[in-house]
């Protein structure tokens, strides 16, 4: 994908989770795009969450289940009306089931104009290890 | 349906006979529309970025979801009732060895102009961008805002 030009970026509607399990209070709940990949040493996760403030961020790992939990707030006053509404506000959902061992310990997150960047570093047994194979 | 046909047939509410077929028409469209349907399509431009308009009394807001944007990466226009915004958003580019799983994440450039409702004051627009929200206020034109007329009692 090596044009040198940009393209004109589209307008994606956000998707509303289809999850089984309701929340306590009601409201939108949206999943939100993300980058996944992976190098020798670590899994790097970005997502785009877009209102949700650091503290308002859970990131979950619990028998290699990754849960991303972000709240927003409603940013509109109470005296305001709407003009024009072409998305809707609420909070972020996905969970994620992950194949390699992380070391819990070393999970890195950091949330900067509404992008999460999750760098989970893989067990030490779990980069790959060149077996070198003799030929007799 | 041909043995509900049979039970409730002739039916007393046909007044024409293409009556049956109307129904079945509406079943049908009902029936493909179900298949496509989007849970919600509110009115949009369908152009990025997706933007909420709001007023009160004395400014308009307009807000935009722009991820990883920092504020000056933004082009923010303003004329006498249109508000322009426009901009390039690049994702951040990784290590080569890298093996993607997933890539949902889109980058490129953007433009968009809306207009408001009515004229506003283009010298006391601001901007900010927060946790990579954009929000927009633009204070509304003296003409522009809601004067209370008070009546006379003679």
């Amino acid at each position: 994908m090596a044009d040198t030009e940009s393209k004109a970026l589209q307008a994606k509607e956000k998707a509303e989770v289809t999850t089984p399990a309701e929340q306590t209070r009601p409201g939108l709940v949206f999943t939100p795009s993300v980058d996944i990949f992976e190098t020798e040493k670590e899994i790097i996760l970005l997502a785009d969450m877009p209102g949700v403030k650091s503290g308002d961020l859970n990131i979950d790992l619990h028998e290699n289940v990754l849960t991303l939990d972000g709240d927003v707030k409603s940013p509109e006053g109470a005296d305001e009306v709407d003009v024009i509404r072409e998305y809707r506000t609420g909070k972020y959902y996905r969970q994620f089931t992950l194949s390699q061992v992380i070391d819990q310990s070393k999970i890195d997150a950091e949330l900067k104009d509404g992008i999460l960047r999750l760098r989970l570093p893989k067990v030490e047994a779990a980069t790959p290890r060149k077996i070198a194979v003799k030929s007799s | 349906m041909l043995f509900r046909r049979m039970t409730d047939w002739p039916r007393r509410d046909w007044t024409s006979p293409f009556d049956e077929m109307e129904r079945m028409r509406r079943q049908m469209d009902w029936l493909s529309e179900g298949l496509t349907r989007v849970p919600w399509r509110g009115p949009s431009a369908g152009v990025f970025p997706l933007m909420n308009v709001t007023e009160d009394k004395d400014n308009y807001y307009v807000r935009a979801e722009l991820p990883g944007l920092k504020a000056d990466e933004l082009d923010i226009s303003v004329t006498g009732d249109t508000l322009s915004i426009s901009g390039e958003r690049k994702l951040t580019t990784e290590d080569e060895k890298a093996q993607y799983h997933r890539r949902e994440r889109e980058a490129g450039k953007f433009s968009r102009i809306v207009t408001l409702p009515s004229q506003i004051d283009t010298g006391k627009v601001e901007a900010n961008c927060a946790e990579g929200v954009l929000t927009v206020f633009l204070p509304k034109a003296e003409a522009a805002k809601p004067k209370q007329i008070s009546v006379k009692a003679y």
